[in-house]
Protein backbone atom coordinates (compact mmCIF):
# COMPACT_ATOMS: atom_id res chain seq x y z
CA UNK A 1 0.00 0.00 0.00
CA UNK A 2 0.90 3.69 0.30
CA UNK A 3 -0.34 7.16 1.37
CA UNK A 4 -1.39 8.97 -0.22
CA UNK A 5 0.96 8.23 -2.92
CA UNK A 6 1.52 4.64 -4.19
CA UNK A 7 5.05 2.87 -2.77
CA UNK A 8 8.06 3.99 -5.02
CA UNK A 9 10.20 0.91 -6.32
CA UNK A 10 13.04 2.32 -4.86
CA UNK A 11 11.62 2.30 -1.35
CA UNK A 12 11.61 -0.44 1.44
CA UNK A 13 8.60 -1.19 3.02
CA UNK A 14 8.60 -2.19 6.93
CA UNK A 15 6.72 0.36 8.40
CA UNK A 16 4.80 1.99 6.20
CA UNK A 17 4.01 -1.32 4.41
CA UNK A 18 0.10 -0.88 5.67
CA UNK A 19 -0.21 2.63 4.93
CA UNK A 20 -3.55 3.47 3.36
CA UNK A 21 -4.95 -0.01 4.10
CA UNK A 22 -7.81 0.52 6.51
CA UNK A 23 -8.18 -3.04 7.56
CA UNK A 24 -5.14 -2.95 9.24
CA UNK A 25 -5.71 -0.89 11.62
CA UNK A 26 -8.29 -3.21 13.44
CA UNK A 27 -7.13 -5.58 16.06
CA UNK A 28 -8.20 -8.24 13.87
CA UNK A 29 -6.56 -7.17 10.52
CA UNK A 30 -3.51 -6.56 12.44
CA UNK A 31 -3.80 -10.36 13.60
CA UNK A 32 -4.21 -11.38 10.32
CA UNK A 33 -0.90 -9.49 8.94
CA UNK A 34 1.11 -11.43 11.87
CA UNK A 35 0.62 -8.45 14.81
CA UNK A 36 1.51 -9.38 18.29
CA UNK A 37 3.67 -12.35 17.38
CA UNK A 38 6.67 -10.71 18.48
CA UNK A 39 4.94 -9.75 21.79
CA UNK A 40 4.08 -13.65 22.07
CA UNK A 41 7.61 -14.44 22.02
CA UNK A 42 8.89 -11.26 23.55
CA UNK A 43 6.73 -11.80 26.76
CA UNK A 44 8.27 -15.57 26.92
CA UNK A 45 11.94 -13.91 26.78
CA UNK A 46 13.78 -12.60 29.52
CA UNK A 47 14.09 -8.93 29.43
CA UNK A 48 17.51 -9.10 29.10
CA UNK A 49 17.22 -11.22 26.08
CA UNK A 50 15.37 -8.61 24.21
CA UNK A 51 17.79 -5.70 25.50
CA UNK A 52 20.27 -7.82 23.74
CA UNK A 53 18.60 -7.94 20.42
CA UNK A 54 17.56 -4.76 19.94
CA UNK A 55 21.24 -3.68 20.82
CA UNK A 56 22.47 -6.06 18.20
CA UNK A 57 20.06 -4.49 15.75
CA UNK A 58 21.61 -1.29 15.90
CA UNK A 59 18.08 0.93 16.28
CA UNK A 60 18.63 4.33 17.01
CA UNK A 61 16.41 6.74 18.28
CA UNK A 62 13.84 8.15 15.15
CA UNK A 63 12.39 10.87 17.69
CA UNK A 64 15.69 13.31 16.88
CA UNK A 65 18.42 12.31 18.98
CA UNK A 66 19.71 8.76 17.64
CA UNK A 67 20.35 7.62 20.72
CA UNK A 68 20.58 3.50 20.21
CA UNK A 69 17.64 2.23 21.91
CA UNK A 70 18.80 -0.95 23.60
CA UNK A 71 21.67 1.11 25.26
CA UNK A 72 18.67 3.18 26.58
CA UNK A 73 16.93 0.61 27.96
CA UNK A 74 19.61 -1.16 29.50
CA UNK A 75 20.28 1.64 31.97
CA UNK A 76 17.20 0.71 33.51
CA UNK A 77 17.75 -0.62 36.62
CA UNK A 78 17.54 -4.38 36.31
CA UNK A 79 16.92 -5.02 39.92
CA UNK A 80 13.05 -4.21 40.43
CA UNK A 81 12.66 -1.75 43.84
CA UNK A 82 10.69 0.90 42.11
CA UNK A 83 7.82 0.95 39.72
CA UNK A 84 8.97 1.66 36.10
CA UNK A 85 7.33 3.34 33.79
CA UNK A 86 7.50 3.64 29.61
CA UNK A 87 6.44 6.71 28.46
CA UNK A 88 5.39 6.77 24.37
CA UNK A 89 6.67 9.80 22.81
CA UNK A 90 3.79 11.05 20.33
CA UNK A 91 3.69 14.36 21.22
CA UNK A 92 5.53 14.98 17.02
CA UNK A 93 5.84 18.91 16.84
CA UNK A 94 8.97 19.80 14.87
CA UNK A 95 8.21 21.56 12.18
CA UNK A 96 8.64 19.18 9.04
CA UNK A 97 7.86 16.13 10.38
CA UNK A 98 5.07 14.08 9.98
CA UNK A 99 6.10 10.20 9.77
CA UNK A 100 4.75 9.63 13.33
CA UNK A 101 0.97 10.43 12.47
CA UNK A 102 0.97 8.46 9.81
CA UNK A 103 2.17 5.36 11.59
CA UNK A 104 -0.66 6.11 14.45
CA UNK A 105 -3.56 6.78 11.65
CA UNK A 106 -2.64 3.65 9.62
CA UNK A 107 -0.78 1.58 12.26
CA UNK A 108 -2.10 1.93 15.50
CA UNK A 109 -1.35 -1.75 16.57
CA UNK A 110 2.37 -1.83 15.37
CA UNK A 111 2.92 1.25 17.83
CA UNK A 112 0.99 -0.51 20.35
CA UNK A 113 2.65 -3.89 20.22
CA UNK A 114 6.31 -2.09 19.95
CA UNK A 115 5.60 -0.46 23.19
CA UNK A 116 4.54 -3.51 24.99
CA UNK A 117 7.44 -5.42 24.01
CA UNK A 118 9.78 -2.42 24.91
CA UNK A 119 7.88 -2.60 28.27
CA UNK A 120 8.09 -5.64 29.06
CA UNK A 121 12.27 -5.74 28.23
CA UNK A 122 12.41 -2.51 30.79
CA UNK A 123 10.02 -4.10 33.53
CA UNK A 124 7.38 -1.52 33.02
CA UNK A 125 4.15 -2.27 34.27
CA UNK A 126 2.43 1.14 32.71
CA UNK A 127 2.95 2.81 29.77
CA UNK A 128 1.65 6.30 29.12
CA UNK A 129 1.35 7.43 25.51
CA UNK A 130 1.79 10.97 25.14
CA UNK A 131 -0.04 12.75 21.96
CA UNK A 132 -0.48 16.00 21.25
CA UNK A 133 -3.79 17.47 21.66
CA UNK A 134 -4.22 18.29 18.01
CA UNK A 135 -3.67 15.23 16.77
CA UNK A 136 -7.55 14.08 16.91
CA UNK A 137 -7.57 11.96 14.35
CA UNK A 138 -4.76 9.76 15.69
CA UNK A 139 -5.78 9.87 19.12
CA UNK A 140 -9.33 8.18 18.33
CA UNK A 141 -7.47 5.27 15.98
CA UNK A 142 -5.05 4.83 18.97
CA UNK A 143 -7.43 5.17 21.67
CA UNK A 144 -9.61 2.63 19.53
CA UNK A 145 -6.68 0.32 18.83
CA UNK A 146 -6.03 0.21 22.66
CA UNK A 147 -9.26 -0.44 23.27
CA UNK A 148 -9.26 -3.89 21.05
CA UNK A 149 -6.28 -5.02 21.96
CA UNK A 150 -6.59 -4.66 25.50
CA UNK A 151 -9.70 -6.43 25.55
CA UNK A 152 -8.00 -9.16 23.56
CA UNK A 153 -5.84 -9.79 26.49
CA UNK A 154 -2.15 -9.44 24.69
CA UNK A 155 -0.48 -6.97 27.40
CA UNK A 156 -1.01 -9.34 29.67
CA UNK A 157 -0.18 -7.17 32.94
CA UNK A 158 1.48 -4.15 31.17
CA UNK A 159 -1.00 -1.22 31.49
CA UNK A 160 -1.66 0.98 28.58
CA UNK A 161 -3.11 4.58 28.70
CA UNK A 162 -3.12 7.58 26.21
CA UNK A 163 -2.30 10.78 27.64
CA UNK A 164 -3.35 13.51 25.23
CA UNK A 165 -1.50 17.07 25.17
CA UNK A 166 -2.68 20.47 25.15
CA UNK A 167 -0.37 22.63 22.87
CA UNK A 168 3.10 22.59 23.64
CA UNK A 169 6.05 21.64 21.48
CA UNK A 170 8.26 21.52 24.25
CA UNK A 171 6.45 18.87 25.38
CA UNK A 172 8.20 16.60 22.94
CA UNK A 173 11.08 16.82 25.02
CA UNK A 174 11.16 13.88 27.29
CA UNK A 175 11.13 15.62 30.92
CA UNK A 176 9.19 18.35 29.78
CA UNK A 177 6.60 15.44 28.62
CA UNK A 178 6.95 13.45 32.28
CA UNK A 179 6.09 16.95 33.67
CA UNK A 180 2.68 17.37 31.45
CA UNK A 181 1.99 14.15 32.14
CA UNK A 182 2.19 15.21 35.58
CA UNK A 183 -0.35 17.47 35.38
CA UNK A 184 2.51 20.58 35.44
CA UNK A 185 3.29 23.14 33.31
CA UNK A 186 5.76 21.61 30.37
CA UNK A 187 9.20 23.16 31.49
CA UNK A 188 11.90 20.79 30.86
CA UNK A 189 13.98 19.01 33.67
CA UNK A 190 17.51 19.66 34.34
CA UNK A 191 19.80 16.40 33.80
CA UNK A 192 21.37 14.84 35.44
CA UNK A 193 19.27 12.52 37.27
CA UNK A 194 18.45 11.04 33.44
CA UNK A 195 15.06 9.59 33.37
CA UNK A 196 16.31 5.65 33.80
CA UNK A 197 17.30 7.02 37.75
CA UNK A 198 14.68 9.70 38.38
CA UNK A 199 11.61 10.01 35.79
CA UNK A 200 7.95 9.93 35.52
CA UNK A 201 6.69 10.22 38.70
CA UNK A 202 10.19 10.06 40.35
CA UNK A 203 10.49 6.68 39.18
CA UNK A 204 12.86 4.67 36.53
CA UNK A 205 11.55 5.46 33.13
CA UNK A 206 12.76 4.71 29.82
CA UNK A 207 11.18 7.33 27.06
CA UNK A 208 10.62 6.17 23.48
CA UNK A 209 9.86 7.76 19.92
CA UNK A 210 6.27 6.45 17.92
CA UNK A 211 8.39 5.45 14.84
CA UNK A 212 11.28 3.56 17.13
CA UNK A 213 8.76 1.59 18.94
CA UNK A 214 7.17 0.48 15.61
CA UNK A 215 10.35 -0.83 14.49
CA UNK A 216 10.85 -3.28 17.62
CA UNK A 217 8.14 -5.67 16.41
CA UNK A 218 9.75 -6.34 12.79
CA UNK A 219 13.21 -6.57 14.77
CA UNK A 220 11.96 -9.32 16.84
CA UNK A 221 10.12 -11.08 14.42
CA UNK A 222 12.74 -11.23 11.96
CA UNK A 223 15.97 -10.69 13.55
CA UNK A 224 18.57 -8.07 14.28
CA UNK A 225 20.72 -9.36 11.22
CA UNK A 226 18.15 -9.06 9.07
CA UNK A 227 17.15 -5.20 10.31
CA UNK A 228 21.11 -4.27 10.11
CA UNK A 229 21.40 -5.45 6.43
CA UNK A 230 18.78 -3.56 5.17
CA UNK A 231 20.57 -0.33 5.25
CA UNK A 232 23.10 0.85 2.51
CA UNK A 233 25.82 2.04 4.92
CA UNK A 234 25.19 -0.36 8.09
CA UNK A 235 26.58 -1.10 10.59
CA UNK A 236 26.88 2.63 11.69
CA UNK A 237 23.07 3.52 10.67
CA UNK A 238 21.02 0.54 10.42
CA UNK A 239 17.68 -0.22 9.45
CA UNK A 240 14.88 1.65 7.41
CA UNK A 241 13.79 5.00 8.30
CA UNK A 242 10.84 7.26 7.30
CA UNK A 243 11.58 10.75 5.66
CA UNK A 244 8.52 13.44 5.91
CA UNK A 245 8.91 15.40 2.48
CA UNK A 246 7.68 18.59 2.53
CA UNK A 247 7.70 22.21 0.86
CA UNK A 248 8.09 22.59 -2.49
CA UNK A 249 8.00 19.51 -4.11
CA UNK A 250 5.89 17.67 -6.18
CA UNK A 251 5.00 15.07 -4.07
CA UNK A 252 5.52 15.38 -0.69
CA UNK A 253 4.67 12.95 1.68
CA UNK A 254 6.41 10.32 3.52
CA UNK A 255 8.55 7.97 2.10
CA UNK A 256 10.56 4.46 4.01
CA UNK A 257 14.04 4.19 2.64
CA UNK A 258 17.30 2.37 3.90
CA UNK A 259 19.71 4.14 5.69
CA UNK A 260 22.17 5.99 3.54
CA UNK A 261 19.60 6.65 0.70
CA UNK A 262 20.66 9.31 -1.42
CA UNK A 263 19.16 12.52 -0.56
CA UNK A 264 18.93 13.77 -4.16
CA UNK A 265 17.38 10.80 -4.82
CA UNK A 266 14.51 10.96 -2.46
CA UNK A 267 13.38 14.67 -4.03
CA UNK A 268 14.02 14.31 -7.60
CA UNK A 269 13.04 10.29 -8.25
CA UNK A 270 10.50 9.49 -5.32
CA UNK A 271 9.16 13.02 -4.80
CA UNK A 272 9.14 13.82 -8.06
CA UNK A 273 11.41 16.97 -7.88
CA UNK A 274 10.49 20.55 -7.64
CA UNK A 275 7.71 21.95 -9.09
CA UNK A 276 7.63 22.95 -12.79
CA UNK A 277 10.25 25.60 -13.92
CA UNK A 278 11.60 25.82 -10.14
CA UNK A 279 15.07 24.93 -8.87
CA UNK A 280 16.32 23.83 -5.49
CA UNK A 281 17.56 26.28 -3.30
CA UNK A 282 17.85 24.62 0.31
CA UNK A 283 16.95 22.30 2.32
CA UNK A 284 16.46 21.42 5.87
CA UNK A 285 16.96 17.40 6.65
CA UNK A 286 15.85 16.80 10.05
CA UNK A 287 13.57 18.93 11.01
CA UNK A 288 13.30 22.36 12.05
CA UNK A 289 16.11 22.56 14.52
CA UNK A 290 19.03 21.14 12.57
CA UNK A 291 20.97 23.60 10.40
CA UNK A 292 19.94 24.50 6.70
CA UNK A 293 21.98 22.69 3.57
CA UNK A 294 22.25 24.68 0.69
CA UNK A 295 22.04 22.98 -3.34
CA UNK A 296 24.99 21.62 -2.97
CA UNK A 297 24.77 19.67 0.47
CA UNK A 298 21.45 19.00 -0.20
CA UNK A 299 22.53 17.02 -4.17
CA UNK A 300 25.75 15.27 -2.30
CA UNK A 301 24.16 14.26 1.31
CA UNK A 302 23.32 11.09 2.52
CA UNK A 303 20.09 10.09 4.12
CA UNK A 304 22.19 8.38 7.95
CA UNK A 305 23.11 10.03 11.16
CA UNK A 306 26.97 10.03 9.32
CA UNK A 307 26.15 11.42 6.39
CA UNK A 308 23.77 14.04 7.14
CA UNK A 309 26.78 15.34 9.78
CA UNK A 310 29.32 14.89 7.54
CA UNK A 311 27.37 17.80 5.81
CA UNK A 312 27.34 19.75 8.82
CA UNK A 313 23.72 19.09 9.66
CA UNK A 314 21.64 16.22 11.71
CA UNK A 315 19.18 13.43 10.22
CA UNK A 316 17.06 14.54 13.57
CA UNK A 317 13.74 13.46 13.00
CA UNK A 318 13.88 13.34 9.49
CA UNK A 319 11.80 15.53 8.27
CA UNK A 320 13.06 17.18 5.10
CA UNK A 321 11.87 20.54 4.55
CA UNK A 322 12.01 21.60 0.58
CA UNK A 323 12.84 25.23 -0.61
CA UNK A 324 12.85 26.12 -4.16
CA UNK A 325 14.48 29.54 -6.09
CA UNK A 326 11.22 31.44 -4.99
CA UNK A 327 11.48 31.14 -0.99
CA UNK A 328 12.18 34.51 0.88
CA UNK A 329 15.01 32.70 2.89
CA UNK A 330 15.10 35.60 5.68
CA UNK A 331 11.30 35.68 5.98
CA UNK A 332 11.32 31.84 6.45
CA UNK A 333 14.61 31.77 9.00
CA UNK A 334 12.39 34.76 10.49
CA UNK A 335 9.07 32.63 10.64
CA UNK A 336 11.29 29.37 12.19
CA UNK A 337 12.39 31.65 14.76
CA UNK A 338 9.01 33.22 15.34
CA UNK A 339 7.99 29.14 16.45
CA UNK A 340 10.81 29.13 18.67
CA UNK A 341 9.84 32.43 20.24
CA UNK A 342 6.50 30.77 20.55
CA UNK A 343 7.55 27.71 21.91
CA UNK A 344 9.95 28.50 24.33
CA UNK A 345 8.61 27.48 27.99
CA UNK A 346 10.82 30.74 29.59
CA UNK A 347 12.20 29.01 32.01
CA UNK A 348 15.72 29.80 30.79
CA UNK A 349 16.69 33.33 29.90
CA UNK A 350 18.79 33.08 27.32
CA UNK A 351 15.86 31.23 25.45
CA UNK A 352 13.07 33.52 26.52
CA UNK A 353 15.16 36.43 25.83
CA UNK A 354 17.40 34.73 22.96
CA UNK A 355 14.48 33.34 20.65
CA UNK A 356 12.08 36.53 20.90
CA UNK A 357 14.59 39.06 20.17
CA UNK A 358 16.24 37.21 17.41
CA UNK A 359 12.42 37.49 15.60
CA UNK A 360 12.42 40.89 16.25
CA UNK A 361 15.80 41.72 14.88
CA UNK A 362 14.67 39.56 12.12
CA UNK A 363 11.34 41.51 11.83
CA UNK A 364 13.50 44.47 12.27
CA UNK A 365 15.08 43.47 8.56
CA UNK A 366 12.42 42.50 7.05
CA UNK A 367 10.70 46.33 7.50
CA UNK A 368 13.60 47.68 5.67
CA UNK A 369 15.01 48.91 9.13
CA UNK A 370 18.14 46.74 9.30
CA UNK A 371 21.43 47.49 9.92
CA UNK A 372 24.59 45.31 8.64
CA UNK A 373 25.72 45.33 12.27
CA UNK A 374 22.47 43.08 13.34
CA UNK A 375 23.94 40.40 11.30
CA UNK A 376 26.61 39.93 13.38
CA UNK A 377 24.21 40.70 16.58
CA UNK A 378 22.03 37.88 15.28
CA UNK A 379 25.40 35.44 15.40
CA UNK A 380 26.15 36.88 18.56
CA UNK A 381 23.19 36.38 19.94
CA UNK A 382 23.18 32.36 18.58
CA UNK A 383 26.27 32.14 20.44
CA UNK A 384 25.26 32.99 23.67
CA UNK A 385 21.42 30.14 22.77
CA UNK A 386 23.49 27.46 22.01
CA UNK A 387 24.73 24.65 24.97
CA UNK A 388 24.17 27.15 27.89
CA UNK A 389 20.32 25.99 28.55
CA UNK A 390 18.04 22.97 30.35
CA UNK A 391 16.95 22.07 26.75
CA UNK A 392 18.11 22.86 23.38
CA UNK A 393 15.04 24.51 22.50
CA UNK A 394 17.07 27.50 22.49
CA UNK A 395 19.66 25.85 20.29
CA UNK A 396 17.29 24.70 17.48
CA UNK A 397 16.58 28.72 17.05
CA UNK A 398 20.13 29.54 16.93
CA UNK A 399 20.64 26.63 14.47
CA UNK A 400 18.90 27.93 11.33
CA UNK A 401 20.00 31.95 11.58
CA UNK A 402 23.46 30.79 12.30
CA UNK A 403 23.19 28.41 9.24
CA UNK A 404 20.71 30.81 6.71
CA UNK A 405 23.25 34.11 7.51
CA UNK A 406 26.12 32.27 6.13
CA UNK A 407 24.56 30.51 3.55
CA UNK A 408 22.13 32.94 2.39
CA UNK A 409 24.14 36.28 3.68
CA UNK A 410 23.29 38.09 0.36
CA UNK A 411 19.10 38.12 1.25
CA UNK A 412 19.91 39.49 4.26
CA UNK A 413 22.41 42.35 2.87
CA UNK A 414 19.65 43.18 0.40
CA UNK A 415 16.67 44.31 2.81
CA UNK A 416 19.42 45.91 4.69
CA UNK A 417 20.36 47.83 1.45
CA UNK A 418 17.38 48.44 0.49
CA UNK A 419 17.65 46.26 -2.83
CA UNK A 420 15.13 44.33 -1.65
CA UNK A 421 11.82 46.08 -0.69
CA UNK A 422 10.60 45.67 3.03
CA UNK A 423 7.90 42.68 3.29
CA UNK A 424 6.83 43.76 6.54
CA UNK A 425 5.18 46.84 7.83
CA UNK A 426 7.51 48.87 10.32
CA UNK B 1 -10.35 31.41 62.93
CA UNK B 2 -13.77 29.62 61.76
CA UNK B 3 -14.87 30.38 58.31
CA UNK B 4 -18.70 30.62 57.89
CA UNK B 5 -20.16 30.26 54.34
CA UNK B 6 -21.38 34.11 52.74
CA UNK B 7 -23.78 34.31 50.60
CA UNK B 8 -23.06 35.25 47.10
CA UNK B 9 -21.54 38.37 46.44
CA UNK B 10 -23.52 40.85 44.01
CA UNK B 11 -23.70 40.30 40.41
CA UNK B 12 -22.20 37.15 40.86
CA UNK B 13 -24.46 33.54 39.79
CA UNK B 14 -24.70 30.82 41.27
CA UNK B 15 -21.92 28.29 40.40
CA UNK B 16 -22.87 25.26 38.16
CA UNK B 17 -19.86 22.77 39.13
CA UNK B 18 -18.74 20.42 35.95
CA UNK B 19 -17.90 17.82 37.70
CA UNK B 20 -21.34 15.77 38.67
CA UNK B 21 -22.99 12.54 36.86
CA UNK B 22 -20.96 11.56 33.78
CA UNK B 23 -18.48 13.78 33.94
CA UNK B 24 -17.25 12.66 37.24
CA UNK B 25 -17.52 9.48 36.14
CA UNK B 26 -15.47 9.81 33.89
CA UNK B 27 -12.91 12.00 36.03
CA UNK B 28 -12.62 9.12 38.51
CA UNK B 29 -12.00 6.68 35.48
CA UNK B 30 -9.18 9.05 34.46
CA UNK B 31 -7.91 9.06 38.19
CA UNK B 32 -7.45 5.39 37.88
CA UNK B 33 -4.47 5.57 35.48
CA UNK B 34 -1.98 7.67 37.38
CA UNK B 35 -0.41 7.45 40.81
CA UNK B 36 -1.56 10.85 41.96
CA UNK B 37 -4.52 12.84 42.03
CA UNK B 38 -2.63 16.03 40.09
CA UNK B 39 -1.69 13.79 37.47
CA UNK B 40 -5.44 14.05 35.88
CA UNK B 41 -5.04 17.81 35.53
CA UNK B 42 -4.51 17.90 31.94
CA UNK B 43 -7.47 15.36 31.14
CA UNK B 44 -9.88 17.13 34.07
CA UNK B 45 -8.82 20.65 32.10
CA UNK B 46 -10.19 18.49 28.55
CA UNK B 47 -13.37 17.51 30.41
CA UNK B 48 -14.20 20.86 31.26
CA UNK B 49 -13.32 22.35 27.85
CA UNK B 50 -15.36 19.64 26.18
CA UNK B 51 -18.38 20.38 28.40
CA UNK B 52 -18.59 24.72 28.86
CA UNK B 53 -16.24 25.71 25.44
CA UNK B 54 -13.67 27.46 27.63
CA UNK B 55 -12.59 27.40 31.02
CA UNK B 56 -13.16 29.97 33.84
CA UNK B 57 -11.22 31.15 36.42
CA UNK B 58 -14.27 29.50 38.52
CA UNK B 59 -13.86 26.10 36.68
CA UNK B 60 -10.27 26.54 37.34
CA UNK B 61 -10.91 26.70 41.07
CA UNK B 62 -13.30 23.54 41.17
CA UNK B 63 -10.51 21.69 39.23
CA UNK B 64 -8.03 22.51 42.03
CA UNK B 65 -10.78 21.73 44.62
CA UNK B 66 -11.61 18.24 43.25
CA UNK B 67 -7.78 17.52 42.42
CA UNK B 68 -6.44 18.87 46.15
CA UNK B 69 -4.70 22.07 44.16
CA UNK B 70 -4.84 25.82 44.33
CA UNK B 71 -6.55 28.19 41.87
CA UNK B 72 -3.31 29.54 40.73
CA UNK B 73 -1.62 26.92 39.91
CA UNK B 74 -4.23 25.26 37.80
CA UNK B 75 -4.28 28.93 36.11
CA UNK B 76 -0.52 28.39 35.82
CA UNK B 77 -1.23 25.13 33.86
CA UNK B 78 -3.72 26.28 31.93
CA UNK B 79 -2.16 29.25 30.62
CA UNK B 80 0.84 27.22 29.68
CA UNK B 81 -0.75 24.94 26.87
CA UNK B 82 -2.26 27.00 23.77
CA UNK B 83 -5.32 24.72 23.71
CA UNK B 84 -6.91 25.57 26.59
CA UNK B 85 -9.47 28.33 26.53
CA UNK B 86 -9.10 30.45 29.50
CA UNK B 87 -11.48 33.28 27.66
CA UNK B 88 -14.89 32.56 25.73
CA UNK B 89 -14.34 31.93 21.83
CA UNK B 90 -16.75 31.30 19.26
CA UNK B 91 -18.64 28.48 18.28
CA UNK B 92 -16.12 27.29 15.82
CA UNK B 93 -12.31 27.54 16.72
CA UNK B 94 -10.48 27.71 13.32
CA UNK B 95 -6.58 26.92 13.94
CA UNK B 96 -4.83 27.15 10.56
CA UNK B 97 -0.91 26.09 11.05
CA UNK B 98 1.68 29.02 9.02
CA UNK B 99 4.75 27.36 10.36
CA UNK B 100 7.39 27.52 7.65
CA UNK B 101 6.71 24.62 5.88
CA UNK B 102 3.35 25.37 5.09
CA UNK B 103 3.71 28.97 5.24
CA UNK B 104 6.09 28.49 1.83
CA UNK B 105 3.01 26.45 0.45
CA UNK B 106 0.90 29.51 0.90
CA UNK B 107 -0.46 29.20 4.70
CA UNK B 108 -0.98 32.64 4.98
CA UNK B 109 -3.15 33.48 2.23
CA UNK B 110 -5.51 30.68 4.19
CA UNK B 111 -5.64 32.50 7.00
CA UNK B 112 -6.86 35.50 5.04
CA UNK B 113 -9.68 33.74 3.84
CA UNK B 114 -10.92 32.45 6.95
CA UNK B 115 -10.84 35.60 8.12
CA UNK B 116 -12.88 36.97 5.75
CA UNK B 117 -15.32 33.86 4.83
CA UNK B 118 -16.25 33.59 8.56
CA UNK B 119 -16.54 37.48 9.38
CA UNK B 120 -13.88 37.38 12.35
CA UNK B 121 -12.00 39.87 10.87
CA UNK B 122 -8.63 39.57 12.55
CA UNK B 123 -6.33 37.03 14.45
CA UNK B 124 -8.25 35.98 18.25
CA UNK B 125 -11.27 37.89 17.85
CA UNK B 126 -14.50 36.38 17.76
CA UNK B 127 -17.26 37.02 14.92
CA UNK B 128 -20.11 39.48 15.63
CA UNK B 129 -22.55 36.73 15.09
CA UNK B 130 -20.22 34.75 17.74
CA UNK B 131 -19.80 31.82 15.52
CA UNK B 132 -16.10 31.66 14.52
CA UNK B 133 -12.57 32.75 15.98
CA UNK B 134 -9.91 31.98 13.83
CA UNK B 135 -5.72 32.13 15.22
CA UNK B 136 -2.81 31.22 13.75
CA UNK B 137 -1.67 28.03 14.99
CA UNK B 138 2.28 26.78 15.27
CA UNK B 139 3.13 23.52 13.58
CA UNK B 140 -0.07 21.08 13.19
CA UNK B 141 2.61 18.06 11.94
CA UNK B 142 1.40 17.45 9.09
CA UNK B 143 3.92 19.46 6.83
CA UNK B 144 3.11 17.64 3.51
CA UNK B 145 -0.37 18.18 3.28
CA UNK B 146 0.05 21.79 3.60
CA UNK B 147 -2.02 23.84 4.56
CA UNK B 148 -3.66 21.75 7.45
CA UNK B 149 -6.38 23.37 9.76
CA UNK B 150 -8.47 22.14 12.97
CA UNK B 151 -11.62 23.62 13.06
CA UNK B 152 -13.13 22.02 16.35
CA UNK B 153 -12.03 18.20 16.14
CA UNK B 154 -11.94 18.19 12.73
CA UNK B 155 -8.44 18.21 11.21
CA UNK B 156 -8.74 19.00 7.92
CA UNK B 157 -5.99 18.31 5.46
CA UNK B 158 -4.46 20.07 2.18
CA UNK B 159 -6.82 23.33 2.30
CA UNK B 160 -6.21 25.98 -0.50
CA UNK B 161 -7.89 29.54 -0.23
CA UNK B 162 -10.08 28.29 -2.62
CA UNK B 163 -11.80 25.43 -0.67
CA UNK B 164 -12.56 27.99 2.64
CA UNK B 165 -15.81 29.37 1.78
CA UNK B 166 -17.28 25.97 0.79
CA UNK B 167 -15.44 24.75 4.30
CA UNK B 168 -16.92 27.89 6.64
CA UNK B 169 -20.60 26.95 4.67
CA UNK B 170 -20.54 23.76 5.81
CA UNK B 171 -20.07 24.75 9.23
CA UNK B 172 -22.47 27.07 9.53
Amino acid sequence: MGYPHRPHPRETLVLSQYFGDPDARSYRGWVKRGGYEALRQALAMEPAKIIEIVKESGLRGRGGAGFPTGLKWSFMPKEKKKPHYLCVNADESEPGTFKDREIMRWTPHALLEGAAIAAHAIQAEVVYIYIRGEFTEPLAIVERALAEATAAGVFKDIKMYVHRGAGAYICGEETALMNSIEGKRGNPRIKPPFPAAVGLFGMPTTINNVETLAAVPHILARGAAWYKSLSLSSPKSTGTKLFSVCGHVQKPGNYEVPMGFPLKDLLYELCGGMRPGRTLKACIPGGSSVPILNREETESCLLDYEGVAEKGSMLGSGGVIVFDDSTDMVYQIMRLARFYAHESCAQCTQCREGTAWTTKILQRILAGQGKMSDLDLLLDLAENMTGKTICVLSDSCAAPVVSGIKKFRGEFEDYITGKKRPVLAA
Amino acid sequence: MSVTAQPPAAGIEAYEPVFTGETLAALQEILARYPTRQAALLPALWLVQRARGWISDRNMAEVAEVLGLTPAYVKGVVTFYTMYHPHPVGKHFVQVCTTTPCNICGAEAVVRAFLEATGAGELGATSPDGRWTVVETECLGACGFATPVLIDDDFIESVTPERVAELVRKYK
